[in-house]
């Protein structure tokens, strides 16, 4: 995590005094003043994990931006991060944003969790401050009429109707040969907003849905859920939940030996991330999953893979969504020639920002959220995450149905 | 649903099995010190940390780490009782209940800032696999530590029970005043009781880990339900924890075959609300406990 | 009656923050201190006054928040009307509990612990059920009016807070001078003797719950109202339970200015551990942990035990 810019939080003291004294010494040689970039996320509590990700991509971003030259428009300002920790709680974001709205932040790159995300957003929107969403899939978030509030990545729903109509077409090419689907979701607002789409869905499309089963953060044990999912036999398992219960719902399926046509996750967890394939290679066999993905096609996306490995940290979606986030909102900077939040909010809303690895193509803003967004379709195989939908991002061919062990 | 309702209840025993383990030493230190550890958890992660690096770092199986994470854990618990606790808790329930919270935190954040947020799980031989009992197939981890519970609080009655120091901290727990009267040092039993419930943790850990894993807040999914069982068998009743494990252990897999997995867990709370209420001495505890 | 001026002194200096600044962050972090304290009040009702150690006051908090918010989303009741109804609701539940936990004899850890289980179930609860949102929680429109109990700057939401504390330490102080808050700590020093007395225990504890609630819930109604969103985590989780504990143990169980001095330092060593302690995660609460510690080692009747009497 060693950060080329001065990216210690100077917020400096309104500890007793309650003022702000803002002094944020610039190191090098930078004529031009530094532009702050708030970079929010909750780095402690429940979602460290993910939040340490997605600060450690934007901090990349904002590395690569000012090794390359700065804002070129503006004489080669330098992004300047002020890191800020949301604590995993929504009422320590807002207060964090007040903070970064005094230390003068011309943006702000956060805050993963979607609860986080719609304090942050209305926070921000008080002082017109652009906020770059760069996980948060909650649907809420953008469709608030929040002028601020900006979103590159796919919502839930996008992903939902996406995963479905693959696999209603992964199926057809199959000669139908699943029928029935079980769905096993996390109880907050992503697992169970995926979840009601699915059940809603599903069935027209031809499937029956067996079961929906919602466990709580943290399930200290699936084996009950596993059981029921021998009883009842789906053709194919959809899980949509967090990191921890994903794996130990993954292992505890290969445990009991139940091995259905396909596992199928709707953004999963640990369904494509290299973490869980690197730690259980076995159980993270063949499994699907549509979730944020990089176009695996572009060497920029490689070369970061790479680079993010090096440093001992796994290239997983926090890191590569909030890393492209921030180069939005750079290219959002660039072309608006200002450091100025209206000008910024402006250039967003009209932006067109098509050099990045995301395969999102050229970004379209209607009220803030990316209408270019898509999840990909990828299946672990051959110890890779290889991406099997869509044809122009493809580099594999679907494994569907799973052959009998 | 019937054909899975044997694998389900055998299930429930074994991951009962496991709380048992962990409410064991928070039941000690209960029936002791009168405390509610609120540290109980954090210290839960902090010996899952040690089995962990001790895999990781120098190959050590977990079970055979049990005697080195006992020994460990009883000398972390000692002297969090004899240093920290007891000196700032200045024998008030409201001050006990700040400082094992305070502990709780900075626990928790320090192995935040040290090992990060990632989750850990351990890869072993045995991981995944599977006895099979009667048809239903039972984690191998789960079933060694079911065996591993019966151990521990065999261990620990006799240790109670039968022991120069069990007498001791016998007589503190009954009436400390007393105690001191017939030259009891009260502040060394009050640590080795902490000890000793820390000890419990240091083998829980073992046995939980193969089966689970480890991050900074992986503690407070079982302080809660640790709680519960307490309370079920009765506060500072060894044989009521282990039975009180089992039991909340069957209902929560019950309870999420009927009621799905998040409502489930509803079933836990209403028979501990309901024990509360109607026998607050818990199934095995004594009257006026 | 040098409280009571002490309290109107108090108030008067809140009330005139908005014209001394205009910083957000200031204003904010007034608003979340006066947020604590009244979280800290209200457990110093039935905790502090009362001596029953509650571990579930979220299920209070929780209430009055997923009542003002279903009123408004499902009902369309206008949130000043809601408010009174929400309030009302955090008591009934108080009632509940009270009355079970009370007439079977629980205290000590026992009402402690069974308070958290009943939070747990609410939690559950408000998890499965459509009407309050399950797992995705409940949201209110954006719509800023002060008609709307949505204020366009922060003064609005630090006068709606302050006037919540302000009828916390009127309560407080009506405790410490009434006759109903000398049979509540004649009640919490030695039940038996109070029952002796002919003081009706189960009917003043219960009363000191359904107090303790109402505050409770009326928080719950200003965090929904400040943050737009609750889920059954925000609401009944154990957190809320925890702070509204902490501030008051801190500030000094049983004192009228207590849970103000409790919060107040509380959230400038949060703040002074962030500011800091740089961005390593983690270290800040490491460091906001063993202050608290120290400060109980060191400061053994409460920070309001420090200026001589319990004031």
């Amino acid at each position: 995590m060693k950060s080329q810019v001065p990216s210690r939080r100077q917020f400096v003291a309104q500890t007793a005094a309650l003022t702000m004294a803002a002094g944020f010494p610039l190191i090098g040689r930078a004529q031009v003043k530094a532009i702050k970039i708030g970079v929010l996320h909750p780095v402690t509590g429940a979602l460290a994990f993910s939040g340490s990700q997605c600060r450690i991509g934007a901090q990349l971003a904002i590395d690569d931006i000012n090794a390359a030259g700065g804002i070129k428009s503006l004489g080669g300002a330098k992004l300047e991060a002020l890191l800020g920790d949301a604590q995993s709680k929504p009422e320590v974001g807002a207060a964090e944003v007040e903070k970064m709205n005094e230390a003068g932040v011309s943006a702000i790159v956060g805050a993963y969790a979607s609860a986080i995300c719609l304090a942050t957003t209305q926070a921000a929107a008080k002082y017109n401050i652009p906020h770059v969403v760069d996980v948060g899939v909650a649907d809420s978030i953008v469709e608030r009429g929040l002028k601020n509030t900006f979103r590159f990545g796919p919502g839930y729903t996008t992903a939902a109707h996406v995963a479905m109509n693959n696999l209603h077409i992964l199926n057809k090419l199959a000669g139908n040969v699943a029928k029935s689907v079980m769905i096993i979701h996390e109880e907050s607002l992503f697992g169970t907003g995926t979840a009601q789409l699915l059940a809603r869905d599903l069935p027209a499309l031809g499937f029956e849905v067996k079961e929906v089963v919602k466990h709580a953060n943290p399930t200290r044990d699936f084996n009950n859920i596993v059981l029921r999912m021998k009883a009842v036999n789906p053709d194919i398992v959809i899980p949509a939940n967090y990191y921890n219960e994903y794996a130990l719902l993954v292992r505890t399926m290969q445990q009991q030996k139940f091995r259905p046509k396909a596992i199928y996750s709707v953004l999963g967890g640990a369904a494509s991330s290299f973490k869980f394939l690197n730690e259980f290679p076995d159980a993270a066999k063949d499994i699907i999953d549509c979730n944020h993905w990089f176009n695996p096609k572009d060497k920029r996306a490689l070369a970061l893979r790479k680079r993010v490995e090096a440093m001992k940290v796994f290239f997983t979606y926090e890191v590569f969504c909030t890393y492209t986030a921030t180069m939005l909102l750079a290219d959002a900077i660039e072309r608006a020639r200002s450091a100025r939040r209206e000008d910024i909010v402006a250039a967003l809303a009209a932006s067109s920002f098509a050099n990045h690895f995301m395969p999102y193509g050229a970004t379209r803003f209607v009220n803030g959220q990316n209408q270019g967004a898509q999840p990909l379709m990828t299946q672990v195989q051959g110890g890779d995450i290889k991406v099997i939908f869509p044809k122009e991002y493809k580099e594999a061919e679907p494994v569907f149905p799973l052959p009998r062990a | 649903m019937l054909s899975i309702l044997f694998p389900s209840l055998l299930n429930g025993v074994a991951t009962g099995a496991i709380y048992a383990l962990i409410a064991l030493g928070l039941t000690l230190i209960y029936g002791v010190l009168h405390i509610v550890n609120f540290a109980h958890g954090a210290a839960l992660m902090v010996a899952l940390y040690g089995v962990y690096f001790l895999f990781t770092a120098w190959h050590v199986d977990p079970y055979l780490a049990l005697p080195i994470m006992i020994v460990a854990m009883f000398c972390f618990g000692y002297g969090l009782q004899r240093f920290v606790i007891g000196r700032a808790s200045h024998g008030k329930d409201e001050y006990i209940l700040l400082v094992t919270l305070g502990i709780a935190i900075i626990l928790e954040n320090l192995a935040l800032a040290l090992f990060r947020s990632d989750t850990h799980s351990i890869d072993t031989a045995y991981t995944l696999a599977t006895v099979d009992v009667f048809g239903a197939l039972i984690a191998l981890p789960k079933l060694i530590a079911f065996f591993g519970a019966l151990a521990v609080s065999s261990a620990l009655l006799l240790l109670i029970g039968r022991t120069q120091l069990g007498r001791a901290i016998r007589a503190v727990a009954r009436e400390k005043q007393g105690a001191r009267v017939v030259g009891i040092d009260v502040e060394h039993i009050y640590a080795m009781s902490f000890g000793i419930g820390m000890a419990c943790l240091g083998a829980a850990a073992c046995f939980l880990l193969p089966a689970y894993y480890v991050n900074p807040l992986v503690g407070n999914g079982f302080v809660l339900i640790a709680f519960t069982i307490v309370v079920l068998g009765g506060m500072g009743s060894f044989a009521g924890a282990l039975i009180g494990g089992l039991i909340v252990g069957v209902v929560e897999s019950l309870g999420g075959l009927w009621l799905g997995e998040s409502l489930g867990q509803i079933g836990i709370f209403v028979i501990f609300i309901a024990v509360l209420l109607f026998r607050p001495q818990g199934l095995f505890g004594q009257k006026g406990a | 009656m040098r409280e009571l001026a002490l309290i109107v002194a108090v108030l008067a200096a809140f009330l005139c923050a908005p014209w001394l600044t205009d910083s957000g962050v200031v204003l904010n972090f007034l608003i979340m201190v006066l947020f604590a304290t009244l979280l800290g009040q209200a457990w110093n009702i039935l905790g502090g006054y009362g001596g029953q150690f509650s571990f579930g006051h979220a299920a209070f908090f929780g209430t009055g928040a997923y009542a003002m918010a279903v009123l408004q989303t499902v009902f369309a009741v206008n949130p000043w009307l809601a408010l009174p109804l929400a309030i009302l609701c955090g008591v009934l539940v108080a009632l509940v509990i009270g009355v079970l936990s009370f007439r079977y004899g629980l205290r000590g850890s026992y009402f402690a612990l069974v308070t958290l289980a009943f939070a747990e179930v609410l939690r559950i609860l408000a998890n499965t059920f459509d009407f309050t949102g399950a797992g995705v929680g409940l949201q209110l429109p954006l719509r800023e009016a002060a008609g709307n109990m949505q204020f366009a700057d922060k003064t609005g939401y630090l006068y709606l807070v302050l006037s919540f504390v302000a009828f916390g330490l009127m309560l407080s102080w009506w405790l410490r001078h009434s006759r109903y808050g000398a049979w509540l700590s004649a009640v919490r020093d030695n039940e038996a003797s109070a029952l002796a007395l002919g003081i009706d225990a189960l009917r003043v504890k219960l009363a000191a719950i359904m107090l303790s609630a109402a505050l409770m819930a009326a928080a719950g109604a200003f965090y929904l109202q400040y943050f737009h969103y609750i889920d059954p985590h925000i609401a009944y989780g154990p957190a809320i339970s925890i702070e509204a504990l902490v501030g008051a143990i801190v500030g000094g169980l049983g004192s009228v200015f207590g849970p103000l001095l409790g919060a107040l330092v509380l959230h400038l060593l949060g703040e002074a551990t962030r500011n800091l302690m740089g961005d390593l995660p983690g270290i800040s609460l490491v460091v906001y942990g063993v202050v608290l510690v120290l400060i109980v080692m060191f400061i053994p009747r409460g920070l309001s035990g420090l200026f001589g009497r319990r004031a």
